[in-house]
């Protein structure tokens, strides 16, 4: 059998002793294309991070592509929160892209020419190469998150990781993103994609991992999306919108 | 005219004007990378985190480029833990270190009797630059421009988007001490030229300037030290002709360029944005 794509047992992660992520084990096959969600504060960018190994975790064991992160670093997209980037940055469109390009390029390498084609060839999917010579703040937000996928398509990746990709993002641009995502998963590809709204997740992913410090629910979006199991994960916030007449 | 003649025939001032000239692209080629890390404030800290260093240097008669390099990154890594193991901020945790290790520097400095020196250490005198400072100067640029010709992509990439960069392996926290120890060659470069209390202004202001003028990185950092050579001679010439402390001749040349491009830069200046709000305006009426 082929090796799960992510594989995670008995995670536990906290900030300086509070715990923000509880217990949690769970494993994603290849081809998958994943939401996290969770209300507000319940560990959702910090579990992606944890993942990647970015922040320490107090225990647990992960697997990515059957290997430690350490391994497969270099088959791992990561694409930032739209508010962890200074967009007044001195860099254009296409630079952006071809950082993409840096894993797999070795010390004191620069980019190539052909290494340009392929980063021009990434923003053409993502409709972007009229901007190329663009700087980044100059776009809309909607256009700065496709930019950023097309950087994560540069780097050809067998996993990617989208940490709220849909905040501020226009309906063209988010139905551009969502095609894109799901082609990677019909090539095979895993996609995790921490998620804020619920109103759409339905249509987004195919699998859920429905998380408030511990995992709620984890499996198929049809098992997940079910009333009780998300009201058991945004109790207090449920009881809230119940008292306001929502 | 009399300056350029005056620097054909002194020694010293060849001198003082090829140091300033390194210094000035030194100092540009590094902050355009503090700046853009939001670190102007960490520049200015381990500016001033080099005084100990260089008093012990002294006192045992050592070269003062180790011992500025080590209390300067000493310090680096002390702001470090006290932000990454407290409540305490990150400007806050600057502030207590590079302030204790100053003290600790006058203290020092002051037990060993050498007021001059330190008036000099800390306003720089450009024109007392012996010939093994120029060199000191030299090798220490040729090792920054190098570290930064050859890590370039990965100094982009912690700058632009440090997640990333540790996502896909870097060692980001590295990364941070060697800028740091490239931060503090170039202050000890400046040591003399500007002294330790404007050397911030070297690293940022021409930095800053550049950053106003262009949406590339390397653009901005040829642009960056050519503002800083201009201004090292600039200042130079104010200094030699009227008997001015060089370091505040050259950071006040640096500033009015500052000033010149703030205004009118093509894109990013202030009268262009006035330009384009008032044409907006117009159109609306």
């Amino acid at each position: 059998m082929a090796n799960a794509a992510l594989s995670i047992k008995n995670l536990h992660v906290s900030y300086y002793g509070n715990e923000a992520v509880k217990e949690v084990s769970l494993t994603v096959h290849p081809g998958n294309l994943v939401g996290i969600i969770g209300p507000n504060g319940a560990g959702k960018s910090t579990f992606l991070k944890a993942m990647l190994n970015l922040i320490p975790r107090d225990k647990g064991e992960i697997k990515l592509l059957g290997k430690t992160v350490k391994e497969v670093r270099k088959k791992i997209a990561y694409v930032p929160q739209r508010n962890d980037i200074d967009w007044d940055f001195p860099i254009t469109v296409l630079d952006a892209v071809l950082i993409g390009t840096y894993p797999n390029l070795k010390l004191f390498k620069r980019p190539n020419k052909k290494d340009k084609e392929w980063a021009m060839e990434c923003l053409r999917r993502v409709g972007m190469e009229d901007f190329s010579k663009r700087q980044i703040g100059e776009l809309s937000g909607g256009q700065q998150q496709r930019v950023f996928l097309a950087r994560a398509l540069a780097q050809k990746a067998e996993l990617f990781f989208l940490d709220e990709p849909f905040v501020g993002v226009d309906v063209s641009s988010e139905e551009t993103i969502v095609r894109i995502l799901k082609e990677l998963c019909w090539q095979g590809k895993t996609v995790i994609v921490v998620h804020h709204d619920l109103s759409k997740a339905n249509d987004y992913f195919n699998q859920l991992i429905l998380l408030n410090k511990e995992l709620i629910g984890f499996g198929s979006v049809q098992e997940v999306f079910q009333t009780e199991i998300i009201e058991k994960a945004y109790q207090g916030q449920f009881a809230f919108m119940k008292e306001i007449g929502v | 005219m009399a300056f350029i003649e005056a620097v054909m025939q002194y020694g010293f001032l060849q001198k003082a004007l090829l140091t300033s000239i390194m210094v000035g692209i030194i100092c540009g080629v590094v902050g355009c990378f503090i700046i853009l890390r939001g670190m102007a404030l960490m520049g200015d800290a381990i500016s001033h985190a080099v005084l100990p260093g260089v008093a012990i240097s002294y006192m045992f008669g050592i070269n003062f480029f180790f011992g500025a390099v080590f209390s300067g990154v000493l310090t680096a890594i002390a702001i470090g833990f006290v932000t990454q193991n407290s409540r305490i901020k990150h400007d806050t945790s600057i502030g207590i270190m590079f302030t204790a290790a100053f003290a600790g520097g006058i203290i020092i400095i002051t037990m060993l009797k050498s007021s001059t020196d330190l008036y000099h250490i800390l306003f720089g005198n450009v024109l007392a630059v012996r010939a093994s400072d120029m060199w000191i100067t030299l090798g220490i640029g040729i090792v920054i421009l190098a570290a930064v010709y050859l890590f370039y992509k990965e100094l982009l990439v912690t700058s632009f988007d440090e997640t990333m960069g540790a996502a896909y392996g870097l060692p980001v926290r590295l990364i941070h001490y060697f800028l740091m120890t490239l931060l503090t060659m170039g202050t000890v470069a400046s040591l003399q030229t500007v002294g330790i209390v404007l050397v911030v202004a070297m690293l940022i202001t021409p930095a800053a300037a550049a950053y106003l003028l262009t949406d590339r990185l390397w653009v901005m950092i040829f642009l960056a030290s050519a503002i800083g050579v201009l201004s090292s001679v600039i200042g130079l010439y104010f200094s030699f002709t009227y008997n001015l402390a060089s370091g505040a001749t050259i950071v006040m040349a640096a500033t009015a360029i500052f000033v010149l491009v703030f205004l009118f830069s093509p894109k990013h200046g202030w009268l262009w944005k006035m330009l384009k709000v008032r044409k907006k305006k117009a159109s609306l009426v």
